[in-house]
């Protein structure tokens, strides 16, 4: 297989794991403008309850298609849980502050979070990587690729889709759209809008907890898991500009071709490129590719 | 007669009960010898906990409790250090540089005697200059730099451990000789100075060794990215005939699991320098790939009382084998010991100061799980030691290797006052 289709499948494949992570992140940033520095550990959580639910199941031989529904049924339950009891028992206090305190708020949850998960799990690593193989390979040429790969690629257009006709043909989307462009109008017109938060805080939540646990059987899940997907997702919605699903999958995609470019060209330069490619989208547009417009307030 | 006999036992009773005060001060004495205490630093959260931090805390704490009970197999049956009990004090080595050196100074308010520490090379490297400054018997258990002792000289340092020289150029021979038409090679290696440096003790040994062959790949994903797929593409694209890896932890796992439905070590003859800690998790590390212990540790440790007992003692306790850091840290403790007990006894038998165990432990040679081994380079701070490697062969769904080829001292490490990086550029000659 040409090196070039090895770039664009490799690419393409660390864009969709990106995406359903940064997803969520991006979501809540749009609705109610928190820039969640916990989101990384809502990754590892959906990851530790993932592998827990599975790695019984799979040892006592379990059906191996149940323990994909397992993986997100589990980072659906932790992630709506935890998300709930974040929005509800910590970040509803900070609304209306400056934005400098909800980060420093989500930053302490990050910590915590981090603890906890410690607490519960232990710092031993958790590997349960039978789903990941059990799909099968899909040949491309002379290189095979394993299906789990293209699940979690069919699985981030699922939830970008999803999402995005969710918005735009619901009218529970609508009317969250209403709030994510005004919240005091959108209170003013009689929207719940303490109610939208909760929830999408939740779905956010769990879209990072569903990458999580989709991620789970292709790694070693172990504690600090959380922090270097944070610090990609940060970049890839700070490309597309925060806020915007479009801009979340450009930018993921975007990063997903120049990392894959950087593997199979110039390896060193792997890491730096993924910034570079950020430090050069800033300089010309500083808000992001896809920047939502704000309407001007008087 | 009655009377002779009286006056006979007398002088001997007095004696039986000079004697028997005697041992009652003595034992007295070592009850109340003032506890050693010695810092511990290594990673009790982030990701190399598991892998590393776990299992050399672990091995701390077991060797420090048996050596106090006086269970160690000779010549560590004296109980703690001279009759001192020993006592432990945990720092986390997570963190930044920085602060490792602020927790350093901490530890040393402390009022710990020696510290025992650090896995990370920048750690080491940061740690050296300051333990200097301040005065203190610091042993590096774990970090593989050979810098250390290459690029300065320091007194109150010691590392009673191996450098990283040792398992890149073992690495590079074993697959040399496994492979005799091997024509080319690639890596994969974590993208800071333990990968990097890896690359190139490994690089430099086979271009030593076997001139015509050539590298093909050379990845370097960052620490702990997690994800390898396109690195693997790209090394399956370039078809090296061996591929090399010094990746640890939640990486080696994570590459193992990754590359494993694609082949990737089918393709290629695979040395993972690291390998050994893969093999007590649930990762299975498939038959054929090549893996090493860093030394004579874990599956390539030899059949000695101190191994048996490390491994009887240590499993006892957490149901588990050790892995090689738990290795490394009990080689260390037990260095300690050696060299502590030297100096007592040089000072007839009383407590001995920092310098007269500095000057015991200078050139030490001393007993370890790993068999003997001595301090021969960095002027007498720095341990030489043979490696082992060999070839995964999973049995019942136990790891075990095959294949095993020792390498001794003078094949895989320089001579003393011969940097790692220009012994192996001039062809690893002695």
């Amino acid at each position: 297989m040409s090196q070039i289709y090895a770039v664009l499948v490799d690419g393409v494949m660390y864009a969709a794991w990106l995406f359903l992570v940064a997803l969520g992140l991006t979501l809540v940033y749009g609705v109610l403008k928190i820039l969640n520095m916990a989101h990384g550990s809502l990754y590892a959580l959906g990851a530790y309850a993932g592998v827990t639910l599975i790695g019984p199941w799979v040892a006592q031989g379990g059906n191996l298609y149940v323990s994909y529904l397992l993986l997100v049924l589990a980072a659906i339950v932790a992630g709506g849980a935890i998300g709930f009891i974040m929005e509800r028992g910590i970040l509803k206090r900070f609304y209306g502050q400056d934005p400098v305190v909800l980060l420093l708020v989500t930053y302490a949850l990050f910590l915590i979070m981090e603890d906890a998960i410690k607490l519960v799990w232990g710092v031993d690593p958790y590997t349960v990587s039978e789903p990941y193989s059990f799909l099968g390979n899909f040949d491309l040429g002379d290189l095979s690729y394993p299906n789990y790969n293209f699940l979690i690629v069919g699985v981030a257009l699922v939830a970008g889709i999803g999402l995005t006709a969710f918005l735009k043909f619901t009218r529970s989307g609508r009317l969250l759209r209403a709030v994510i462009h005004d919240r005091e109008v959108s209170q003013a017109m009689g929207i719940r809008v303490s109610r939208y938060f909760v929830v999408t805080f939740m779905a956010g939540a769990v879209l990072a907890a569903i990458g999580g646990a989709l991620t789970a059987p292709t790694v070693s899940v172990a504690p600090g898991m959380g922090v270097e997907i944070v610090v990609l997702t940060f970049a890839v919605v700070v490309i597309g500009g925060l806020g915007s699903l479009p801009g979340a999958a450009f930018g993921a995609l975007l990063v997903g071709l120049v990392r894959a470019s950087a593997v199979h060209y110039w390896p060193q330069g792997e890491l730096f490129s993924i910034y570079i490619v950020m430090a050069l989208v800033l300089a010309v547009r500083p808000k992001g590719i896809f920047a939502p417009l704000e309407a001007r307030k008087i | 007669m009655k009377r002779v006999i009286q006056r006979g036992m007398k002088p001997l009773a007095l004696a039986l009960a000079a004697g028997a005060a005697i041992a009652s001060v003595a034992a007295t004495a070592h009850a109340d010898a003032k506890p050693i205490k010695i810092g511990i630093v290594t990673f009790m959260s982030g990701a190399a906990a598991g892998p590393f931090g776990v299992p050399a805390k672990n091995a701390a704490e077991v060797t420090a409790a048996e050596l106090n009970a006086g269970k160690v197999p000779a010549p560590y049956a004296t109980k703690g250090f001279g009759g001192a009990p020993i006592e432990l004090v945990y720092i986390d080595e997570a963190g930044s540089t920085s602060k490792q050196v602020s927790e350093y100074r901490n530890l040393l308010n402390q009022g710990v005697d020696y510290v025992v520490g650090y896995t990370s090379s920048g750690n080491c490297l940061a740690i050296a200059p300051v333990a200097e400054e301040m005065k203190k018997v610091t042993l590096f258990f774990d970090c593989g730099t050979p810098r250390v002792f290459e690029d300065a000289s320091f007194k109150y340092v010691f590392r009673p451990v191996a450098t990283a020289t040792m398992d890149n150029v073992g690495a590079a021979r074993y697959v040399a000789e496994r492979k005799p038409d091997l024509q080319t090679y690639a890596g994969i290696n974590q993208n800071y100075a333990w990968g990097q440096d890896a690359w190139a003790d490994f690089e430099g040994t086979l271009k030593a060794l076997k001139p015509n062959a050539k590298a093909v790949s050379s990845q370097m994903p960052q620490l702990g990215a997690g994800q390898y797929n396109a690195g693997i593409s790209s090394l399956l694209a370039a078809h090296p005939d061996v591929l090399h890896s010094s990746f640890w932890g939640g990486d080696l796992e994570g590459l193992v699991v990754q590359a494993g439905p694609r082949d990737l070590f089918k393709k290629s003859l695979t040395v993972l320098t690291a390998g050994e800690t893969a093999t007590h998790g649930k990762t299975r590390l498939p038959d054929g790939v090549i893996i090493g212990a860093r030394g004579m540790y874990g599956m390539f440790a030899p059949d000695n009382a101190l191994n048996r007992w490390l491994r009887t003692a240590y499993s006892a306790k957490f149901n588990d084998t050790p892995s090689y850091p738990s290795y490394k840290m009990n080689q260390s403790i037990l260095a300690l010991k050696a060299a502590y007990e030297k100096a007592q006894a040089a000072n007839g038998g009383k407590q001995p100061a920092p310098e007269q165990v500095i000057a015991s432990f200078e050139h030490l040679a001393f007993d370890a799980p790993a068999g003997k081994i001595g301090l021969t380079l960095g002027k007498g701070h720095q341990a030489a030691q043979g490696t082992a490697f060999g070839v995964v062969k999973n049995v019942n769904g136990k790891v075990t290797v095959t294949d095993v080829k020792q390498y001794s001292i003078a094949e895989v490490t320089p001579p003393e006052g011969v940097k790692s990086a220009e012994w192996i550029k001039g062809g690893l000659k002695h």
